[in-house]
């Protein structure tokens, strides 16, 4: 069987074994979708104190902060197997098994686990969106389609990309893996306001080091069809989540070296 | 071409270590100490195809390092291993589809899907026909008699219905070569039978290649012919079972239940291992004093209800042998 | 050997055995820091486009903010995770066995790991904040101390009452999850109520005026919003030693239901059989 289609069958197979918890999935799933709401309240209520931050509304931030939600739900969905590595697979010694399958380890990885629970956080961040969309009259013209789902599958590499990265540095340090968190976490929380917000250096790290900013803020400006207030030429917005791939390239070129060291040092 | 080639096989470790207590834990912080440990040195032998050899000794002894090489998920510091012309860390992937891993206490089954399901998953994973997967499946299912188990989730299972599932997992894509990593331990006493029954079968009917470690000896007894003994990284033995016996405990033991309580019997060939009230368990060279002979001695100097003869255990022949060699746990 | 002894005991092993994760508690403090500065940026661009709303200074949110990060470790998110092990692996009816008060056990254990955890990061988090910032010319982004010697007494005695409102409400945390005998649920759905109604999100002097009384008033305010509030002056005096007694009471509140649920619990647990 294929790569592909085993993947299928990975995921199909995790599906059905979270249905034999039924009635926690649907807890879950709505606790998922109840998180973020709860965040977002916090957004509101500074809203409503401030008129404004850095020229943007609320129904804009709304826009930025559904997007981001949504990339990282999906990302954070599809590369559960790297997320959990360090705890389920190198503390426990079952990464072992993975060795001894002949399979490609980034293929078992993916097919770990697809939780359904995030499903609520994709929900939840699409359903921002929408509201941001209605009340700042978001045009959805094909091309901001097009551009928007660029951005998505763009943002689903890069925290992808955060996840192995995470993931290799299991390797040498299961416990240090939390300082990852400010770059996934982080960077879901740094993006979730457009990033002309934050001040120069910030910026430039969740741009050029790693690309949140070029999944989210670049290619958002591009579909609301505005220009980026700090000059960054127009024809570059809806490409930026290129960068994303670019950076999920790399954490898999690091992995190996992950995998290398650990097969030579043992656990 | 022997199947497994292993040539001056070597691993070393670096560990760190700590300070205990609190105030180690404060020094931890800033300054780290390390220790190089050899797990295997020099090590070396060779297995033809469809040999049984049991791999033993204590633990820490780099049993479980040199599975570990051989399986491929570990890369030696120096020396040669080729596993049907394969190196296994180098050619992981071809290499690990042509061998089966059992490890005893670690489960390769999905905890929460019925084991059928495990089972074709695992079908797709090593890309078995459909054709030699079904035949090979219903007759593990029928050798390890799993047909009940099959639709429960791993997880309902008990550990030795889960054992067997296990070694018919490891199997369903028909291995040239399996690695049995402490299968019977925590067993009860019928499913270590069904274990050992099943992996000789396996061995002479199929030509299936088995290294199995183990601590159980009487797994050792029942399967393996040849046995290599590994003791602080260095191959200690490497033969026939009954060789390392003479070897280390050449004795046998006799057990007299006397007519009233046991005598102090002060006989130069003879060692009295025990006295419990009317039994005396004694110890004797059979080389040296046959055992007929020995018998109407004792029974012609006192009175005695019955006699048996025994091999020693064979947990006394290892511990023995450990000794000997200086090779007691590390 | 007091009766103390045993809780004295669990407390310092655990402090010692959770100290032990250096690297973590080092990961930790980097990762508060992070997410201490995009918060601040956040609410500097905010206080830019114009404050005259704003129900304290940005120099108080700012102040506000590092605490938070500092003492983030005391935010009850999750079960204890031994607690949590004992559940999965059906442990938990072995706690009978202990010659101790099972919720003063849990209790200290609780104690000792959120203070273990504090403890290295909190003490990183004031040298980054209120040393090395100011040091660097940076300091109105720094923290301060607090402004008088009253706000710092009324502070340290409020911390004392966050410290053990966090183990109260772990506590409550812990037996849910022993009344249900999972560990999914409970801790999914616990974080975002503790984060928003405690004031990590946003302090709850930023909210809507109609419900400030009402969000100062919930137990989960003495987790973060009351001492810090206490910290930068926002909350003094008599108004601050009552909502110090609000944390108090809270926390006895707390403590008491705990005891009642886990003793019915463990009940029902040891007639079930585990």
């Amino acid at each position: 069987m294929n790569a592909l289609a085993l993947y299928g069958r990975y995921c199909a197979t995790s599906i059905r074994g979270q249905f034999s918890y039924a009635g926690m999935l649907a807890t879950m799933t709505f606790g998922q979708f109840f998180i973020t709401i709860i965040e977002f309240l916090g957004v509101w209520a500074l809203f409503k104190r401030f008129d404004h931050i850095a020229g943007w509304t609320l129904g804009e931030v709304a826009l930025f902060y559904g997007l981001v939600s949504v990339s990282f739900a999906i990302g954070d969905t599809v590369t559960r197997g790297f997320d959990v590595f360090g705890s389920a697979f190198v503390r426990t010694g079952a990464f072992d098994r993975l060795l001894l399958r002949p399979r490609s380890l980034t293929l078992q990885l993916l097919g770990y686990e697809l939780r359904l629970t995030r499903v609520g956080r994709m929900a939840q961040g699409a359903g921002i969106f929408a509201w941001g969309a209605a009340v700042t009259h978001f045009a959805f013209t094909p091309a901001a389609v097009a551009i928007l789902a660029f951005a998505i599958i763009g943002g689903v590499a890069m925290f992808s990309g955060l996840f192995v990265m995470q993931a290799t540095l299991a390797f040498w340090t299961v416990e240090s893996l939390e300082a990852v968190n400010i770059f996934t976490y982080g960077g879901e929380a740094a993006a979730q306001y457009p990033m002309n917000v934050y001040a120069g250096w910030f910026r430039n790290f969740l741009t050029f080091v790693v690309p949140v900013g070029c999944v989210t803020y670049l290619p958002m400006l591009a579909a609301m069809g505005r220009s980026d207030p700090l000059g960054a030429p127009d024809w570059i917005l809806p490409l930026a989540p290129l960068a994303g791939f670019a950076f999920l390239g790399v954490a898999l070129f690091i992995w190996r070296f992950g995998v290398r060291h650990y097969t030579s040092t043992g656990s | 071409m022997p199947q497994i080639l292993v040539e001056e096989l070597s691993k070393t470790y670096r560990i760190a270590e700590r300070d205990p207590g609190a105030m180690g834990a404060v020094k931890g912080l800033f300054h780290r100490r390390w220790r190089t440990v050899e797990a295997l040195s020099g090590v070396s032998f060779q297995l033809e195809r469809g040999e049984l050899v049991g791999l033993i000794g204590p633990n820490g002894a780099g049993k479980s390092t040199t599975i570990k090489i051989l399986s491929g998920i570990l890369e030696p510091t120096s020396g040669r291993c080729e596993v049907d012309g394969l190196v296994p860390w180098r050619q992981r992937v071809r290499h690990v589809a042509r061998i089966g891993v059992v490890f005893g206490q670690r489960s390769q089954l999905w905890w929460d899907l019925p084991v059928i399901d495990g089972f074709d998953l695992l079908r797709d994973i090593y890309r078995v026909p459909p054709a030699a997967y079904a035949s090979m499946r219903d007759e593990l299912v029928a050798l390890l008699r799993l047909e009940r188990l099959l639709n429960q989730p791993v997880r309902q299972l008990s550990l030795g219905q889960r054992m067997r599932c296990e070694i018919a997992a490891a199997l369903l894509h028909q291995p040239a070569l399996i690695f049995l990593d402490e299968p019977t331990i925590g067993l009860d006493a019928t499913s270590k039978l069904a274990v050992r029954e099943f992996v000789g079968r396996l061995n002479r009917e199929h030509g299936v290649t088995v290294i199995l470690t183990t601590h159980d000896m009487h797994d050792i007894e029942a399967l393996a012919e040849r046995v290599i003994v590994i003791g602080g990284g260095r191959i200690l033995a490497d033969g026939p079972f009954e060789t390392l016996r003479a070897g280390a405990l050449a004795e046998r033991r006799l057990f007299v239940d006397f007519d009233g309580e046991a005598p102090a019997l002060d006989w130069p060939e003879v060692r009295v291992v025990a006295r419990n009230g009317r039994q005396l368990e004694l110890a004797f060279d059979p080389a040296r004093t046959p055992a007929p002979a020995l018998i109407a001695r004792i029974v012609a100097a006192h009175p005695v209800d019955d006699i048996h003869v025994e091999e020693p255990l064979i947990e006394e022949v290892i511990a023995r042998f450990y000794e000997q060699h200086g090779a007691n746990e590390a | 050997m007091s009766a103390l002894t045993p809780y004295l005991t669990v407390f310092t092993g655990r402090l010692e055995v959770t100290l032990q994760y250096r690297a973590a508690a080092f990961a930790g403090f980097i990762t508060q820091c992070w997410f201490g500065v995009i918060r601040i940026l956040i609410f500097a661009a905010f206080y830019a486009g114009g404050a005259h709303n704003a129900p304290m200074t940005l120099a108080n949110a700012i102040t506000y903010t590092w605490l938070g990060q500092a003492f983030l470790a005391f935010l009850p998110w999750n079960a204890d995770p031994d607690v949590t092990e004992m559940v999965r692996s059906g442990a938990i009816a072995y706690e009978r066995v202990r010659p101790v008060d099972t919720y003063a056990w849990w209790y200290m254990r609780a104690l000792a790991w959120s203070v273990a955890r504090v403890l290295p990061r909190a003490a990183l988090m004031v040298a980054f904040a209120s040393v090395l910032l100011p040091l660097v010319g940076l300091g109105e982004w720094g923290l301060p101390p607090p402004p008088t010697l009253a706000a710092a007494g009324l502070f340290a005695l409020s911390a004392v009452g966050m410290v053990l409102l966090s183990a109260a409400i772990t506590l409550i945390i812990n037996v849910l999850m022993t009344a249900m005998l999972t560990d999914r649920g409970p801790n999914t759905l616990v974080a975002p109520i503790v984060n928003l109604f405690s004031g990590a999100i946003v302090p709850l002097a930023f909210f809507p005026d109609a419900v400030r009384p009402w969000l100062r008033a919930q137990p989960i305010a003495g987790l973060v919003d009351i001492p810090f509030s206490i910290y930068f002056g926002g909350l003094s005096g008599w108004a601050a030693a009552g909502a110090i007694a609000l944390q108090f009471g809270w926390t006895a509140v707390l403590i008491l239901i705990g005891r009642a649920w886990l003793e019915r619990s463990l009940r029902r647990l040891v007639v079930q059989g585990g």
